[in-house]
């Protein structure tokens, strides 16, 4: 068990090791130091406080065998059979991980009626795809599938379980996850797998403000959840040497406490919150019929069109499509700024945007300081020239599709 | 009925910087605060007491100083609070944390419904409440929107799942986490200020658990430990680009392909 002990006979300087943690967490009680429930276990007083003082000790843990844990499973998010794109994401992943390991992958299906898509699933280079296949199982509903995950990873005994940092994921993962006792590092940006199937997870916290390394040196399986479009999906290939098996659990562990009354499909009208592409018009915009090329950069990226204040009193654009701080605050995948000069109130409200490519001919502009992709020059010029290379693309997209349909 | 309330104490800021040198994080200064979230736990639970009749309970884990966040829960209408808080809990990850609570909300009596924030701002993980439903092995619903009908046996949710909303009835006990947005929370009040004032905040410590096993709380009890932290690569890939529209154009087209938003 690892602790903190202090060796009160070698402090000197009693007020200035108060002052060495930075969570407050050593106090003198009757004129002894302390550490009290504020402590983080940072061990930042053993690396900094003077010698002898705090003495950091560890009772050296029964090391698992971690050869008993092989492979890696992936967990098939989908919505009735329809598998969700992150699914292929995770398993291009697992694969990049399991051949630097030389271990195999494992897909984990559970639903109703979804036996064809797992054949899919082989498509894309999984070892063994494992179906729940049951009418039980048609509702995502917490206790059988939980039950159903379980079930498979008990089988299997992989090293490394991956979940999409879905709706459905991000519920399951933790509970099978507690389940099996073991580490569950949200919402991963970065994997990497060591020689012996420690995993290595990257993950933001604070808001994106702070990054942390994540590990699970002595506990397996080890779960990440990853979000959508963080990795690639790997090309469809010729069909593997993969298997499907059939799983089923006793009808005990498909009972529930929970009874799905109604399934809406959600209306498709979203706020600017929700866009994931947002184009943004700012003051370069001469003229209100000039907003049409934005619009149209919008429409081409599946996204949605703001504005900065000028262009909302001008009247030229709706006060529901404002960015800053008199308006929306977004946080978009993309975010396209045409001729915004960056005020500070407007950079308030976007500036966690994933991506932000910002256009303006002035060099000295401030949106270019939280830019990623700082681009100099007359929205005039590169934004018809943009939209007709998107064009130009979707209409041989089209004609592809007409062509293999 | 009984209902729970996890609440947390975060830092009253989330632009929190890394010591570069120690690689800590630096708190120094920051003031903490009741975790966003949280609100509309609290509210969820104090809308059901009005409208229903129930005990709420909130609880919560951290330093002495996290007594705050209870009594700011009093402020609002919460009729008990319970902070955990123990050396030997420091540490604690996803497991560690849920597996605390658990064993706090067992302490306490269990309730018929537990009510968690979406996530906290500091962690961002969600995680926790599903967590704490496996340890009590309670039916849990994550995303609820609504609360549709509170009946003698179950909670009528709706939920958000993405692409489509579901209505669920859910037998207690049973733990849901909520949406920002279900309602919205009060503000604390200044008479329950006054009322409370003296209310005191209980505490427990790992002595106090059914569980006294301190290997499995705080970082003993935490599978997965922090190798390090450090700052994101702020605009790491910031690039200048300048030529000719035309160009500009091609060059951005291929870079949105590339970035697979075309």
């Amino acid at each position: 068990m690892a602790r903190i002990i202090i060796h009160q006979e070698a402090i000197t300087d009693a007020a200035a090791l108060k002052a060495l943690c930075p969570f407050n967490a050593l106090d003198y009680v009757n004129d002894y130091l302390e550490i009290n429930a504020a402590c983080k276990m940072c061990k930042l007083c053993v690396k900094k406080g003077p010698a002898g003082v705090f003495e950091w000790v560890e009772d050296t843990r029964p090391g698992i065998d971690k050869s008993l844990w092989q492979g890696i499973a992936v967990y098939v998010d989908h919505l009735e059979g329809r598998i969700h794109p992150v699914t292929l994401e995770l398993i291009g992943k697992a694969r990049e991980l399991g051949g630097k390991i030389h271990q195999p992958i494992h897909a984990v299906f559970i639903g109703s009626g979804i036996r064809d898509g797992a054949e899919e699933l082989l498509d894309y280079g999984v070892d063994h795809v494992h179906v729940y296949d049951d009418p039980a199982l048609k509702h995502f509903r917490i206790e059988p599938y939980t039950a159903a995950f379980a079930d498979c990873l008990n089988l299997v005994k992989p090293a490394i379980v991956l979940v999409g940092g879905t709706t459905i994921g991000r519920s399951l993962a933790p509970r099978a996850a507690a389940r099996f006792r073991t580490g569950l590092t949200a919402d991963c940006t970065f994997l990497d797998v060591q020689a012996n199937t420690d995993l290595d997870q990257i993950r933001p916290a604070f808001g994106g403000n702070i990054m942390a390394h994540i590990f699970t040196p002595n506990h397996r399986p080890q779960f990440a959840t990853v979000r959508y479009q963080i990795f690639s999906a790997p090309p469809r290939t010729e069909r593997g040497l993969g298997v499907v098996h059939s799983r089923s659990l006793p009808a005990a562990a498909l009972a529930s406490g929970i009874q799905v009354l109604e399934v809406r499909r959600k209306e498709t009208t979203r706020g600017l919150e929700d866009a994931e592409v947002i184009v943004v018009a700012g003051r370069a915009v001469k003229k209100a019929a000039d907003l049409a090329m934005v619009e149209r950069l919008a429409q081409l990226l599946n996204g949605k069109v703001a504005a900065t204040r000028p262009m909302i009193e001008a009247g030229w654009v709706d006060a529901r499509q404002q960015i800053g701080l008199s308006g929306r605050t977004v946080k978009p995948r993309l975010i396209i700024t045409c001729g915004v000069s960056g005020a500070i109130q407007f950079v308030a409200g976007m500036n966690n945007s994933d991506c932000i490519v910002a256009i303006n001919s002035d060099p000295k502009a401030t949106i270019f300081n939280v830019a990623h992709y700082g681009i100099i020059g007359d929205i005039y010029e590169i934004l018809p020239a943009l939209i007709q290379r998107l064009e130009g693309r979707e209409a041989t997209l089209e004609t592809l599709a007409a062509v293999t349909a | 009925m009984k209902i729970v309330v996890c609440i947390k104490q975060v830092p009253g800021t989330s632009e929190v910087e890394v010591d570069e040198k120690t690689g800590v994080l630096k708190r120094d200064g920051v003031d903490s605060k009741l975790n966003p979230y949280d609100l509309y736990a609290l509210e969820t639970a104090l809308r059901i007491k009005q409208a229903h009749g129930a005990t709420v309970q909130a609880i919560s884990m951290g330093p002495p100083q996290a007594g705050q966040v209870l009594r700011e829960a009093y402020m609002m209408g919460v009729d008990e609070g319970v902070l955990l808080t123990d050396r030997r809990f420091a540490g604690a990850d996803v497991l560690a944390t849920a597996y605390a609570l658990s064993q706090g909300i067992r302490k306490s009596g269990m309730p018929d419904l537990i009510i968690c924030g979406k996530m906290t701002t500091d962690g961002d993980t969600a995680q926790v409440g599903p967590e704490i439903a496996e340890f009590l092995d309670l039916p849990h619903v994550a995303n609820v929107l609504r609360i549709l009908e509170v009946g003698a046996e179950a909670i009528t949710v709706e939920m958000d799942m993405a692409a489509t909303v579901e209505v669920a009835r859910v037998q207690y006990p049973c733990l849901i986490t909520v949406e920002k947005g279900i309602c919205q929370p009060r503000l604390p009040s200044f008479r329950l200020k006054l009322q409370t004032r003296d209310r005191a905040v209980p505490q427990l410590t790992l002595d106090d658990l059914p569980d006294q096993d301190a290997g499995h709380y705080g970082l003993n009890g935490s599978p997965t430990q922090v190798k390090r932290i450090f700052p994101p690569a702020v605009n790491a890939d910031h690039e200048m680009w300048t030529g000719a529209g035309p160009d500009l154009a091609a060059r951005l087209g291929d870079r949105l392909q590339q970035l697979k938003f075309v």
